[in-house]
């Protein structure tokens, strides 16, 4: 290249500013009055959407309102449940967002009115916005299994929801006797983390291997077929045995229907099992705050342009992660973080009255079966022509003859990815 | 603050002088739409937080560019030839065959025209070296190493960007042992010179030179 070493002009220029994204942001926009930005959710995707709307143009105002006062990531948690990572390595504070120039609203989102552009908070505060977006996640469907409910879910915890469902799963793990069977119910699709109920199987399973080596994982599905199928299967049999049983969707007749939390017996169709833990994973849609703002259609999840993250039903409301009908991206913390980015980017662009450009997507989705064997599925995508479908243009998944060196440097940047992750999120 | 505008302006010249800033086309996504999806695991601005993946602003187009092509073509040395052949942007990118875990099937999705958008952009961002503890006897020893043998084309310590050189200076200290171990086992393919001053070290110091040197680079900020 070049022996005009642009390397020592940056040298000498690098310390006085830095040329990031910011400096490709947008001049302040000027003589009108501060455009509003409101984020609801402080998860993946309303961080992170926040984050890069405050990056990409400082004069708008982004005020982020999130329930609770600390943020428990999914990513990850299944290390927690397996023993080998403490719940305080997942928990994360919003004190870094304010540097950003980020308003955090400590309180939950009651209620949303899309005509006159104003967010309501339990507390009564009333935020107008020029543009909102929602990253709230997910609600479990309580009702899909007979007998699971709040209450029940003490006793059988979903863990699908990270923080307190996390540590309680781990007590129970903790507290069985060798030799009992745990069960693990996961849900038919769509959910949230297609891998992740089988990435937990596995670390349950690197618990007891080592502290409970009698006992027994089955897995009754409500699927057929599950994500990363092939390397799970491999992993499990490689480095666990027999301890992991997958009983397939045909035959659990779709799964688990009902369960009896006090005698502590999960059914099927066909059998009744007593279980010493059960991990019960229902079905899936979007959190409450997107239906009652009137944003899901029957499916329980949000319709969105995917070009945009634009509501199809209200304007000036985008909806990003779990809670969307993100066509062609999974339910994932990656996917969400990209879906953020596109969405700050259309948000800004649109108060600047401007057309997006381009956009960009991607997922990055790693499972640790144990500590020195990581898998990955990873992808990029582009907005499809009729704007119908996001379209995967490249990626794939971890192949099945990589060698244990490759593994195992999976799980050290799967680590990375969540530093980094975290680091987008809350950094 | 004029000394920002003008350093800005400067900067831009230089900029538009520089090979590889040919001009988008119009289908193609923005400089930071493009990178910002690599972030999640690279970190904010590029610069990782570790431990495994490496901080890649700061690194040089050429090196980016010759890692993305690798990758992409999954080291098919004459695919990736011929299309160095066919860009002059791409004058100065030499092949090296070189190993991953995901980045293989990730360069798979992006074109040869979005891969040079990708690289100028990071190599316009500053490097920022990792915080991490190392042992100070080994990189002493790591110094003496560096400076007989790897710092004639590793200049100012391994964190010159120049062409075909990785950013070493700075780099989290598993990144740097599987980079090293790669290139020990043929995994990666080395330079011609590099090879040559690799074994000399060896003679030279014995088998704890690698070690040695990894806890220099890491050490320095
Ligand atoms: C066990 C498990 C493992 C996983 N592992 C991975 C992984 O390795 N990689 C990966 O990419 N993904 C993983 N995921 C998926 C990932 O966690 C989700 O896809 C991601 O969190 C989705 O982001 P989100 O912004 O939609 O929702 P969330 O991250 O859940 O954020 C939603 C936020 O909104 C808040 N909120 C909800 N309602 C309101 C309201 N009314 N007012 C104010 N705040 C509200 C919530 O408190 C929450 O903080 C995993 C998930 C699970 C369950």
């Amino acid at each position: 290249m070049s022996k005009l070493t642009r390397r020592n002009f940056l040298k000498a220029a690098g310390s006085t500013f830095a040329l990031g994204s910011a400096g490709l942001g947008f001049p302040h926009i000027v003589g009108a009055a501060k455009k509003k930005v409101v984020v609801i959710g402080g998860g993946v995707g309303g961080t992170i959407a926040a984050k890069y709307i405050a990056k990409a143009d400082s004069s708008i105002q982004v005020t982020l309102v999130e329930a609770k006062p600390y943020h428990h990531t999914c990513f990850m948690s299944n290390e927690v449940i397996g023993g080998d990572r403490d719940l305080s390595t997942i928990k994360f504070g919003y004190d870094k967002l304010a540097s950003h120039g980020i308003n955090v609203v400590q309180d939950k989102a009651v209620m949303v009115d899309p005509v006159a552009h104003k967010v309501k908070t339990a507390d009564g505060t009333t935020l107008g916005y020029d543009r909102l977006i929602m990253s709230p996640g997910i609600a479990l469907k309580w009702e899909t299994i007979e007998g699971y409910d709040e209450a029940a879910a003490e006793a059988m915890p979903h863990a699908w929801i990270a923080g307190h469902q996390t540590a309680l799963l781990r007590k129970q793990l903790e507290a069985m006797d060798d030799g009992g069977l745990v069960v693990l119910a996961p849900p038919g699709n769509p959910f949230r983390c297609p891998p992740g109920p089988y990435e937990r199987a596995a670390q349950i399973a690197h618990y007891f291997k080592h502290h409970k080596p009698k006992s027994k994982i089955l897995i009754l599905d409500a699927k057929d077929k599950f994500s990363k199928q092939g390397l799970f299967t491999q992993g499990y049999k490689k480095v666990y045995g027999d301890m992991i049983e997958w009983v397939p969707g045909a035959d659990t007749g779709g799964g688990v229907k009902a369960v009896d939390a006090k005698a502590m017996t999960v059914s099927t169709d066909f059998d009744d099992h007593k279980v010493s833990v059960a991990n019960i994973i229902p079905a899936q849609k979007a959190a409450q705050i997107a239906h009652d703002a009137d944003l899901t259609d029957d499916s329980g999840w949000c319709p969105v342009d995917l070009g945009t993250f634009e509501s199809k039903k209200h304007k000036d409301i985008h909806i990003i992660g779990d809670a969307g009908i993100i066509s062609g991206l999974p339910k994932s913390g990656y996917a969400a973080s990209t879906e953020a980015k596109v969405c700050a980017s259309a948000v800004v662009h649109h108060l600047h009255e401007k057309e997006p450009g381009v956009n960009s997507y991607a997922n990055a989705c790693y499972s640790i079966i144990a500590p020195d064997y990581g898998i990955s599925v990873v992808a990029v995508y582009k907005l499809g022509e009729d704007r119908a479908k996001i379209k995967k243009v490249g990626g794939g998944l971890t192949p099945s003859d990589a060698t244990p060196e490759a593994l195992k440097r999976e799980v050290h940047y799967a680590y990375s990815w969540f530093n980094n992750m975290t680091a987008e999120m809350f950094g | 603050m004029l000394h920002k505008v003008a350093l800005e302006a400067l900067l831009f010249c230089v900029f538009m002088l520089l090979p590889f800033s040919t001009a988008l086309a119009g289908e193609t996504a923005s400089p930071s739409m493009l990178s910002d999806t690599c972030l999640g695991c690279h970190g904010p601005g590029g610069i990782s937080d570790g431990p495994a993946t490496p901080t890649i602003s700061g690194m040089s187009e050429v090196y980016i560019i010759a890692a993305m092509l690798a990758y992409k073509y999954d080291n098919d040395e004459d695919k990736v030839e011929a299309i160095i052949e066919a860009d002059p942007d791409l004058e100065d990118v030499e092949f090296f065959a070189r190993t991953s875990t995901v980045m293989d099937r990730i360069a798979k999705g992006y074109s040869e025209a979005e891969i040079k958008v990708i690289a100028k952009h990071f190599a316009s961002l500053p490097f920022v070296a990792a915080e991490q503890d190392v042992n100070k006897k080994q990189a002493k020893a790591g110094a003496e190493i560096h400076e007989n043998h790897c710092e004639k084309c590793h200049e100012n310590g391994g964190s010159s960007a120049e062409d075909d050189a990785g950013v070493l200076a700075g780099q989290w200290i598993p990144y740097l042992e599987y980079t090293m171990a790669d290139f020990e086992s043929g995994d990666r393919a080395m330079p011609k010179k590099m090879k040559k001053q690799m074994k000399d070290a060896h003679a030279a110091y014995g088998d704890n030179s690698v070690a040695d040197l990894i806890q220099f680079y890491a050490g320095q900020k």
